[in-house]
């Protein structure tokens, strides 16, 4: 792994410590959190899934009789019965927060049922196959605006996981090594200028009190002449 | 409020028509293309569309994947599911795990992953 150049002092040692243990908080802090969205996600996911093998059954079972009724029915009448069309649909939308992820909540304003009153057109003009057509449809309704709620959340969660991991990965495996490397480097560095500057004084030291004793032995000599 | 749209061919979406949802014809890829885009534009909250359209366009539907709104939902289209919808879940699976757990096909994963610790999340 290629470090960084760093000054070894002590003052950038206090800030690469500082930094590690700010790096490690966080991966501890995001660890947990992909681990609280996996388990969330765990459970939309087969919600999703089982929501979906449902809303497809529904709606082939509806298109069956979309095609019996397109079978029976001149196309312009079925055109016209389906345009009579009713109040459009609308939802009201709500926020809903998994783990600071935002996912939508669908509420439809109305009932949804597959009932054969809110058919939009005429009994008379119909046939038959249309409206089991149409409440079939209107049967898997529910289900299908549940779908797109839980569908949605699953791909929300499924994307912030996957950013999770990689914040979580690029801590664990390159930010904190390279922090961990940073300051063993300091210090090594450190302790060795300290070797550096403990065997140079010694070596002072050493100097010093041969320079002394030699003072003192040569003063010893000049007294023993002068007293001889 | 916000509505719900439908994007397919006629004879998949005319039906939803009755259902209150407002219904676009798009038969090739690049109608469908246009017609999310301006859904989007409109801000609807849910746009249906059928499956192979969904398939053929969905590079095109990955910019909308990590907003809140629109919700883009693949149906089957009046010949019956491509399977299309259930490869998108996996494939959010894939990319919240790493790896597929739930298999391509709506198949239960099968013994190449039995040895992995998340083994015990497999089944629903």
């Amino acid at each position: 792994m290629a470090r960084k150049q760093i000054n070894p002092n002590r003052m950038e040692l206090l800030k690469l410590k500082r930094q590690l243990v700010t790096a490690r908080r966080g991966h501890k802090l995001l660890k947990d959190k992909r681990d609280e969205l996996m388990r969330q996600f765990l459970d939309v996911i087969r919600q999703n899934q089982a929501l979906r093998r449902r809303v497809e059954s529904l709606l082939a079972g509806a298109s069956r009789q979309m095609v019996l009724a397109r079978a029976v029915m001149v196309p312009q009448v079925l055109e016209t019965a389906l345009l009579a069309g009713r109040a459009s649909l609308s939802l009201s939308v709500d926020t809903r927060n998994i783990t600071s992820v935002n996912v939508p909540v669908f509420t439809a304003p109305f009932a949804l049922s597959g009932s054969l009153e809110n058919l939009p057109y005429g009994l008379a003009s119909a046939a038959g196959e249309l409206d089991q057509a149409v409440t079939a449809l209107n049967q898997a309704l529910p289900a299908m605006i549940e779908l797109a709620e839980v569908e949605k959340t699953a791909q929300l969660l499924a994307d912030e996981i996957e950013k999770t991991r990689r914040r979580v990965n690029s801590l664990e495996y390159i930010l904190i090594p390279e922090l961990k490397d940073s300051i063993r480097s300091i210090t090594m560095k450190m302790d060795e200028n300290e070797r550096g500057n403990l065997t140079r004084l010694m070596k002072v030291k050493d100097m010093i009190v041969s320079q002394a004793l030699e003072k003192a032995r040569l003063a010893d000599a000049a007294a023993a002449r002068e007293q001889a | 409020m916000y509505q719900v749209g439908v994007i397919g061919d006629r004879d998949s979406v005319m039906g939803y028509r009755a259902l209150g949802m407002a219904v676009f014809e798009a038969v090739d890829p690049q109608d469908a293309a246009a017609a999310v885009d301006e859904l989007v534009k409109a801000h609807y909250a849910v746009i249906f569309l059928t499956e192979a359209l969904a398939e053929a366009i969905a590079p095109h539907l990955q910019q909308y994947r990590d907003r809140r709104l629109p919700s883009i939902i693949p149906i089957p289209s009046i010949q019956g599911s491509t399977g299309f919808g259930m490869r998108q879940i996996s494939e959010s699976v894939r990319r919240a795990v790493g790896i597929d757990l739930f298999g391509h096909d709506d198949q239960q994963a099968d013994s190449r992953q039995t040895d992995h610790p998340q083994d015990d999340v497999e089944e629903s």
